[in-house]
């Protein structure tokens, strides 16, 4: 038996109350930015030597940068994407299916990205 | 149309329905024959609605350009064809790609402050939201040229 208050207490119908809405804006002030940062770095970078980016992205404020606009940028693309696929997919099935590939695409985003950084940053 | 939705009974709330208090709390199946409340479709377009939309399609576009980033991150750090993909990138072609992911970040950039201006609850009337649209339109072109500006200047 639970009762109504019970119910709703820091639970919406997305069960998992306002954090989902407050990470989103939380990200998306860390975005802005992260972000912008970013944008100059690739039109900098963009067409230049391999030696010439690896030395640039491998300063540490480059890389911690990097590093932190990775893991902004996929968490608030992930539920951004996850509140897309909730809106529009009807059946059940095939929303918890994309809901899945969603988490697992972002996963696999952010594990390459940080990766990459990691061994740019300390070499290989 | 009949649809058969998931709703909860007014039972659920004792206290906007104080005539049934002991009524069993439950989510019941009920096929509901009333008319749905329209979509898209019967509205006319306006601004606002159609920057709504660009928000989630460039948000989406960002989501899928996530792969570039990547791809491009991985071969500078391990891969000896870096060269042939960054020098891609620095073509005219990567260069129109690079200017279009720009200008769809900084349309969903600008949009998203607009979000958060609206979430303390301002700027919500009419001619504000039709300003807002306007600056999400003309501030993400001016700002992508900006960025670009910039970017050609510390590339020197």
């Amino acid at each position: 038996m639970r009762t109504p208050l019970g119910r709703v207490r820091g639970l919406g119908s997305a069960r998992s109350g306002t954090e989902h809405f407050w990470v989103q804006r939380l990200t998306a002030i860390a975005n802005v930015p992260l972000v912008l940062a970013l944008v100059i770095l690739v039109i900098v970078l963009a067409g230049r030597s391999h030696a010439s980016v690896i030395a640039t992205l491998s300063q540490p404020a480059i890389g911690i940068l990097l590093l932190a606009a990775v893991i902004s940028v996929i968490v608030h693309m992930r539920i951004g994407m996850q509140v897309i696929i909730e809106d529009y997919v009807q059946g059940e099935g095939m929303k918890v299916t994309l809901l899945m590939a969603n988490t697992l695409f972002s996963c696999a985003v952010g594990l390459v990205a940080t990766f990459a950084i990691l061994r740019i940053c300390f070499g290989s | 149309m009949p649809q058969t939705t998931n709703h909860c009974s007014a039972a659920s709330f004792p206290l906007l329905n104080p005539g049934f208090p002991d009524m069993p709390m439950t989510e019941t199946k009920t096929t509901v024959t009333r008319p749905l409340s329209p979509h898209l479709q019967v509205y006319r377009m306006t601004l606002t609605m159609a920057m709504s939309i660009a928000h989630r399609l460039t948000g989406a576009a960002l989501y899928v350009g996530t792969i570039l980033f990547v791809w491009w991150l991985l071969a500078a750090a391990t891969s000896k064809s870096f060269d042939v993909i960054n020098g891609f990138l620095g073509s005219w072609f990567g260069y129109l790609i690079l200017f279009g992911y720009t200008w769809a970040l900084l349309h969903h950039l600008i949009g998203g402050v607009r979000h958060l201006i609206w979430d303390t609850g301002r700027g919500l009337g009419p001619t504000e939201r039709e300003f807002f649209a306007w600056v999400t339109i003309v501030g993400s072109v001016t700002l992508t040229f900006v960025i670009w500006m910039l970017g050609f200047m510390f590339k020197g």
